[in-house]
């Protein structure tokens, strides 16, 4: 313990102050936990700040370091080159996909949330369907997918078999961030607004929804990444048209140029103008709702 | 409106509207969006696999509608079956183990070590951005690292520790492991973060001043109650190994084998019905691990706490 043992005794009350208010030494635990921490970060970091660099060599780069020369070469070769596929095609459907994919994953999981507040009658058979469906290995439902298609006579395509392919893993995945969400909501909210003759769809609309606002620019957070990235689901439903990761992974299998990398840096730019942009509508949330309780 | 209003607020002192048959019709309107993809792309798809799974095949992708358990016997047979599986179970258990471990060192440090609230948020943020970038080019970002050529043996050679490259960093068992630890940790940390920070911090406070080791502060109250996280992020972590096949493929570079490649592999040939009895004996092999999981907590009630 940070403080010597006498201290405690004889002083219980203020040792006890001091390991609360941060003046008191960290135990050796700490260092341990932050020197782990550290290594996670780096581990987690490094490999990806490697590519990002080295997509930017001249047309002499390899895969490995050292870095050869400085350019936006590989950029080019990704859009221009056709040996490495339908890279634009693939990048505007899987972006059309996951937005779709998002809205009806937000829409969905918040009205199922808002359900599973209370008990009903079957609700038990729902949820675990909807575990199963979270569980279940995304090519065995993928050739499920598939064969039922090819069974009706239907022509899988992204906006059909892979949509659907799609929600049933990221609203499952909505249902469950949307409970955590949810076991933070106070009903009293909900029926104070009530007491004060609030309809059900006004309810929903000016207390249920603001307060959830943050959790469910999150649940659209997940969606948007879970089906933007989803390859196993898209491999047997996608139809004729490649998604981004079937492309990638057509890229992997035939691509041995530093334009592998490029993608990774151009995917990863695209995510993080996402994740900003999201974060962008929770500050403006936040912003909004301080303003109108202040003027309130 | 008024009118709506008066017939829908509850009487004075009475808590919520009681479970009736309205509120009953009222949670499946909005379980229904659910249930309409859940049916259709879930449960449909699954019956199909499993009907499948019971034809005859010509062998070059058509199906004859006769029925018969070779299929079955053909995988239960196979001596690559049992391989595939321990393999397979093999790397779910070292990743397990791995994330496990991490993860909940990381949410505990997150949540009892790090005194700022703003700054434990911030850090916690900071292991999440990976996970919104693709996991493919994840995976492909080993390559500069532990290739032949690649930093860390050149690191190591250039300090003399070795002077053989080594072999087995990329396109191996361990580069396997690797990769699965690097992406699916976040799937602990989130769940045992969120459970962590739920601890009141009295009771640590309290369990100290009554003389508890740190070891027992452990052992009695913070893994009891972060459980549920635990458990959440163990179904994450295997479900997803289980089901994987694109990790095992790139980064093995094919030496070794998981059931859902091999599953891939008879797809490709269009062997459907074989592939089928092998999805539908993996899906029983998931859903029991995961029934065992969810034995242990009611993670339901849980979350909806």
């Amino acid at each position: 313990m940070s403080v010597p043992p006498f201290t405690v005794a004889r002083f219980p009350a203020r040792a006890r102050r001091r390991t609360l208010d941060g003046e008191s030494r960290r135990p050796w635990t700490f260092w341990v936990l932050a020197g782990l921490f550290t290594a996670y970060v780096l581990a987690l970091y490094g490999p990806m700040l490697c590519i990002y660099v080295l997509s930017l060599q001249d047309v002499r780069g390899g895969l490995v370091f050292p870095m050869k020369g400085f350019s936006l070469h590989w950029f080019v070769d990704l859009f221009t080159q056709v040996r490495t596929g339908d890279v634009k095609g693939g990048f505007e459907r899987s972006i059309m996909l996951a937005i779709m994919v998002t809205v009806l994953t937000v829409v969905g999981s918040f009205l199922a949330g808002l359900a599973f507040r209370n008990r009903f009658k079957g609700d038990g058979i729902v949820f675990y369907l909807m575990i199963g469906s979270l569980v279940a290995p995304g090519l065995v439902l993928g050739i499920g997918v598939g064969l039922l298609f090819q069974y009706l006579g239907l022509q899988a395509s992204w906006y059909t078999s892979a949509l659907g392919a799609h929600l049933s893993w990221t609203l499952p995945f909505g249902v469950l961030v949307m409970f955590a969400v949810m076991s933070r909501f106070d009903r009293s909210w909900e029926e104070a607004a009530r007491d004060l003759g609030a309809t059900r769809w006004q309810i929903i609309r000016m207390v249920v929804i603001p307060i959830l606002a943050p959790g469910i620019v999150a649940v659209a957070l997940f969606g948007f990444t879970l089906s933007y990235d989803e390859f196993s689901r898209s491999l047997q439903t996608s139809g004729p048209l490649n998604t981004l990761p079937l492309e990638i992974w057509s890229m992997t299998l035939n691509v041995t140029s530093p334009s592998l990398y490029a993608l990774g840096t151009v995917t990863t730019l695209a995510s993080f103008l996402i994740i900003g942009a999201c974060l962008g509508a929770i500050a403006l949330i936040q912003k909004k709702r301080a303003r109108g309780i202040s003027s309130h | 409106m008024s009118q709506i209003a008066a017939t829908e607020t509850p009487a004075p002192g009475k808590r919520i509207r009681p479970a009736g048959k309205r509120t009953g019709l009222l949670s499946w309107l909005y379980v229904s969006p659910l249930v309409l993809v859940l049916i259709p792309f879930f449960v449909v798809p699954i019956v199909v696999v499993l009907v499948c799974s019971f034809l005859e095949h010509d062998g070059f992708g058509g199906m004859i509608p006769n029925f018969t358990l070779a299929n079955y016997a053909m995988v239960f047979t196979a001596e690559l079956t049992w391989k595939l599986y321990l393999s397979t179970v093999k790397f779910a258990a070292l990743t397990w183990v791995l994330t496990l471990l991490i993860g909940f060192w990381i949410a505990y440090f997150l949540v009892f070590h790090v005194r700022n609230q703003l700054l434990a948020i911030g850090l916690f943020l900071l292991c999440t951005v990976p996970f919104w970038t693709s996991n493919i080019i994840r995976m492909i970002s080993w390559i500069p690292l532990l290739g032949k050529n690649g930093l860390v043996n050149s690191a190591l050679i250039s300090t003399g520790a070795i002077d053989q490259p080594l072999e087995f960093l990329l396109f191996s068992d361990f580069a396997v492991v690797v990769a699965y630890t690097h992406q699916l940790t976040i799937f602990m940390i989130v769940p045992i973060f969120n459970a962590m920070a739920r601890i009141d911090k009295r009771t640590i406070e309290a369990a100290r001043d009554a003389g508890a080791s740190r070891f027992e502060i452990m052992r009695y109250i913070v893994v009891p109650l972060s459980r549920n996280g635990i458990a959440l992020g163990s179904i994450f972590v295997l479900s997803i190994v289980m089901g994987d096949f694109f990790v095992v493929k790139v980064m093995s570079g094919g030496g070794s084998a998981s059931v859902v490649a091999a599953l891939f592999e008879d797809i490709a040939v269009l062997q459907y019905p074989p592939a089928a009895a092998s999805s539908v004996i993996l899906l029983l092999v998931v859903v029991v691990m995961i029934a065992l999981i969810l034995r242990t907590v009611d993670v339901r009630k849980e979350i909806a706490r």
